[in-house]
């Protein structure tokens, strides 16, 4: 099949509408809103079946998703930043449902400030609730995962809902080449969802509750997520075996990139690990042994992947699209813990907090970001962790704080 | 890799054109890239977009920060810092201008020795959002300029990237597009791919400690009251909600109460008035009216019946 110019958004779309979706509920927020215009003129002009409904927040659009997962119906929705921070409460609460659905999210940052350009703190906020989480770094992976991830989480060793994130504006509203599969062949990948022990019908009425529990069996559910989503770490495997042999595209649960004889290594999720991938191409041409790691899976974490595509580097620079605020990148964090005390881990991990709120990152700032963990490798001294940030943006912001000033005097404050 | 950027107004059609520009690349057997940077998201404001082509994948993304050829729909852009034209110029960067002026007034005024072409613009237009096919004259003349994107390539790109206009418009954008093509034959191949920056040698980030401030400045609020009144959110207005005067029922309250803005008041006679310098032209307004007293009349149309009015109008003595 040709490849065609897509955008994330509408690759999503697409996605969607490969995987005969049937309901979706839907409220729109930029920069997530072409993906429910997309599919809702599709649904109204009949070249998709399925059910749009507008929900009036985000709150009620997830709970409307999870409880339509529930009556085993296979269903896709989509939101970003503030709008899944608005629906969290559901987030926790119908990951406990163990219905599985889709749901997208593109990425941006979350106020305040107000911005509407992609940092990953949106996404990460969901991190602990039984979600799982593929993230994207092209088009056309935004594409093949929504479609990998009906069959994850319908999977019965899983069922838990999924969200696969794509960036905002450096995915959603860019248009590379895409493939878009044959129907056919993603009817075959990926068949009719079989609910099983789901028991909502139809014309049946049912109810289900969710009873108070004390610790004790409160533990027990929680745990039990937490081992269904562990082990899609087997099940994407699978999945993303089975979508190769279909389609000729493999996705691993951690992408290494020119990792094999890499003394260096950065580490990123999402649309900017391709731009670490040009530079590790350019570093690489000027004589550099430079790999990069990008884990797709952030949920569960394919600990034991990077654990052994690490082993024996001699550094990771961790570039965290995120901070968490009073402890810094989460990523890092998170690499810590999976590499702590395990043989031939890499001794070295340097931190950089990079791309928020859609701050651009330079081929200069890689190129330095591994020239100062070389250093460090060499010379055995982590350094702390940085912001990547210039003279030049401070005295931009400089200048915002002294028109401020002296507006605020203007007005007779102060 | 080719990197090429576009700049113009919300309305003046650059994402159109980044798309007909990357779509006829694609044709080429390009790997391509094109998206739009929107800003404050609406007609007349500073947009641009911008398209990567190469032979192999592309792995760069976001703004383009050194770009081989910049083309520009609207000069009167160039001087609003804001609308960052000149962003990352160097001295390979081709410009391409929709403009009456020549080369060399834009080279003497941006104090550039950089080849700068023209595309003569249209002539003026009242609305700066409606100047006629300017994307497209931009995205003709670029498709010469970079040398491998034959006139074939072009009509089929803007065919694809139009299908769902009429065929009449179609055409007319490809004779323009054509058009702007054929007058940049002396510049073939003028625009060259650029190169990638070395990891041997660069120039290192001017990267800086973040201090820890004040939080009186630190914190991102604004204080300075009733700013949106500054705004004249009017500018937005594609339909403009008329009162007729004799049909008003003098209800008092519900039109200036559905009104999302507040931009209609009722003055002390019980008359409704319209604020136009903030109605966006929602026109929730004229759906609701009981007596069905406002009209929506296009925005062009009423500024020409003001005009008009202003013309006619006899001059006191």
């Amino acid at each position: 099949m040709q490849p065609k110019l897509l955008t994330g958004n509408a690759a999503a779309a697409w996605g969607a509408r490969l995987a005969r979706v049937d309901y979706v509920p839907a409220f729109p927020i930029t920069p997530q809103t072409e993906i429910i215009e997309t599919l809702g003129r599709w649904i109204e002009g009949g070249q998709m079946p399925g059910r749009m409904v507008t929900l009036e927040s985000e709150h009620s659009m997830i709970t409307a998703a999870g409880a339509a997962a529930a009556t085993g119906v296979r269903v896709f929705t989509a939101t970003s930043s503030q709008g899944l921070l608005y629906g969290m409460e559901m987030i926790y609460t119908v990951a406990g449902w163990r219905a599985p659905f889709v749901l997208i999210n593109v990425s941006r940052g979350l106020a305040s400030p107000i911005t509407l350009e992609p940092d990953h703190n949106d996404v990460l906020a969901a991190r602990d609730s039984g979600f799982l989480q593929i993230h994207c770094a092209t088009c056309q992976e935004v594409l093949d995962s929504v479609i990998m991830a009906y069959r994850i989480a319908e999977d019965p060793r899983v069922r838990l809902p999924i969200i696969v994130n794509l960036d905002g504006f450096y995915l959603s509203f860019t248009r590379e080449p895409v493939e878009i599969p044959e129907p056919k062949s993603v009817a075959d990948f990926l068949p009719a969802y079989d609910p099983e022990s789901t028991r909502f019908r139809a014309s049946s009425p049912n109810s289900q509750a969710v009873a108070v529990l004390g610790g004790a069996p409160y533990s027990y559910f929680r745990y039990e997520s937490h081992l269904a989503s562990l082990n899609a770490l087997d099940v994407h495997a699978e999945v993303a075996g089975a979508f190769a042999q279909q389609f000729g595209r493999h996705y691993e649960a951690v992408e290494a990139y020119r990792c094999e004889d890499a003394e260096i290594v950065f580490l990123m999720i999402g649309s900017f690990a391709t731009k670490a991938k040009a530079a590790v191409d350019r570093l690489r041409d000027a004589g550099e042994p430079v790999g990069l790691v990008r884990p797709r899976l952030l949920r569960p974490l394919p600990a034991k992947e990077l654990a052994q595509i690490l082993a024996g580097k001699q550094a990771v620079a961790v570039i965290d699209q995120n901070i968490s605020v009073g402890m810094g990148g989460m990523l890092h964090a998170e690499l810590a813990s999976a590499l702590y005390g395990k043989a031939n881990a890499p001794p070295i991990l340097t931190s950089f907090i990079g791309g928020l709120g859609g701050r651009d990152i330079s081929p200069e700032e890689f190129y330095e970001i591994a020239a100062i963990t070389r250093k460090a490798a060499q010379s055995g001294v982590i350094p702390p962790a940085r912001l990547l940030y210039t003279q030049e943006e401070y005295r931009e912001v400089q200048k915002l704080q002294a028109i401020a000033h002296a507006e605020r005097h203007e007005m007779g404050a102060e | 890799m080719y990197r090429i950027r576009f700049h113009g107004r919300g309305g003046q059609g650059m994402k159109t054109a980044s798309r007909v520009l990357g779509t006829a690349f694609f044709q080429e057997a390009f790997q391509v890239q094109d998206a739009p940077r929107y800003g404050a998201e609406r007609r007349g404001a500073p947009i641009f977009a911008y398209v990567r082509a190469s032979r192999t994948a592309i792995n760069e993304r976001g703004v383009i920060n050194h770009p081989d050829l910049v083309a520009i729909a609207d000069d009167s852009l160039i001087s609003a810092p804001a609308a960052g034209v000149l962003q990352g110029i160097g001295p390979r960067t081709v410009m391409l201008i929709n403009s009456h002026e020549s080369p060399e007034t834009w080279q003497h005024r941006l104090n550039l020795d950089n080849t700068i072409l023209i595309v003569p613009a249209e002539d003026a237009v009242t609305d700066r959002a409606d100047l006629p096919f300017a994307g497209m004259v931009c995205a003709g003349a670029a498709a010469r300029l970079v040398g491998v994107i034959g006139r074939e390539a072009l009509a089929t790109a803007i065919r694809e990237e139009l299908h769902t206009h009429g065929s009449g418009l179609v055409d007319r954008n490809i004779e323009t597009a054509l058009h702007t093509y054929d007058l940049m034959q002396d510049h073939a191949n003028a625009v060259t791919e650029g190169t990638e920056i070395s990891a041997k040698s660069y120039a290192s980030p001017q990267w800086i400690e973040l201090p820890l401030e004040n939080a009186g400045s630190a914190a991102p609020s604004i204080h300075a009251a009733a700013t949106s009144t500054l705004l004249k959110t009017g500018l937005w207005r594609t339909m403009r909600p008329v009162i007729d005067y004799d049909h008003c029922s003098h209800c008092w309250w519900v039109c200036s109460t559905f009104c999302p803005d507040s931009a209609i008041r009722v003055n002390e006679e019980g008359v409704p008035e319209i604020d136009y310098d903030h109605c966006k032209g929602c026109l929730i307004c004229v759906a609701k009216c009981p007596p069905h007293a406002i009209e929506a009349i296009p925005e062009n149309a009423a500024k020409a019946r003001e005009e008009k009015a202003h013309a006619t109008k006899t001059p006191d003595r």
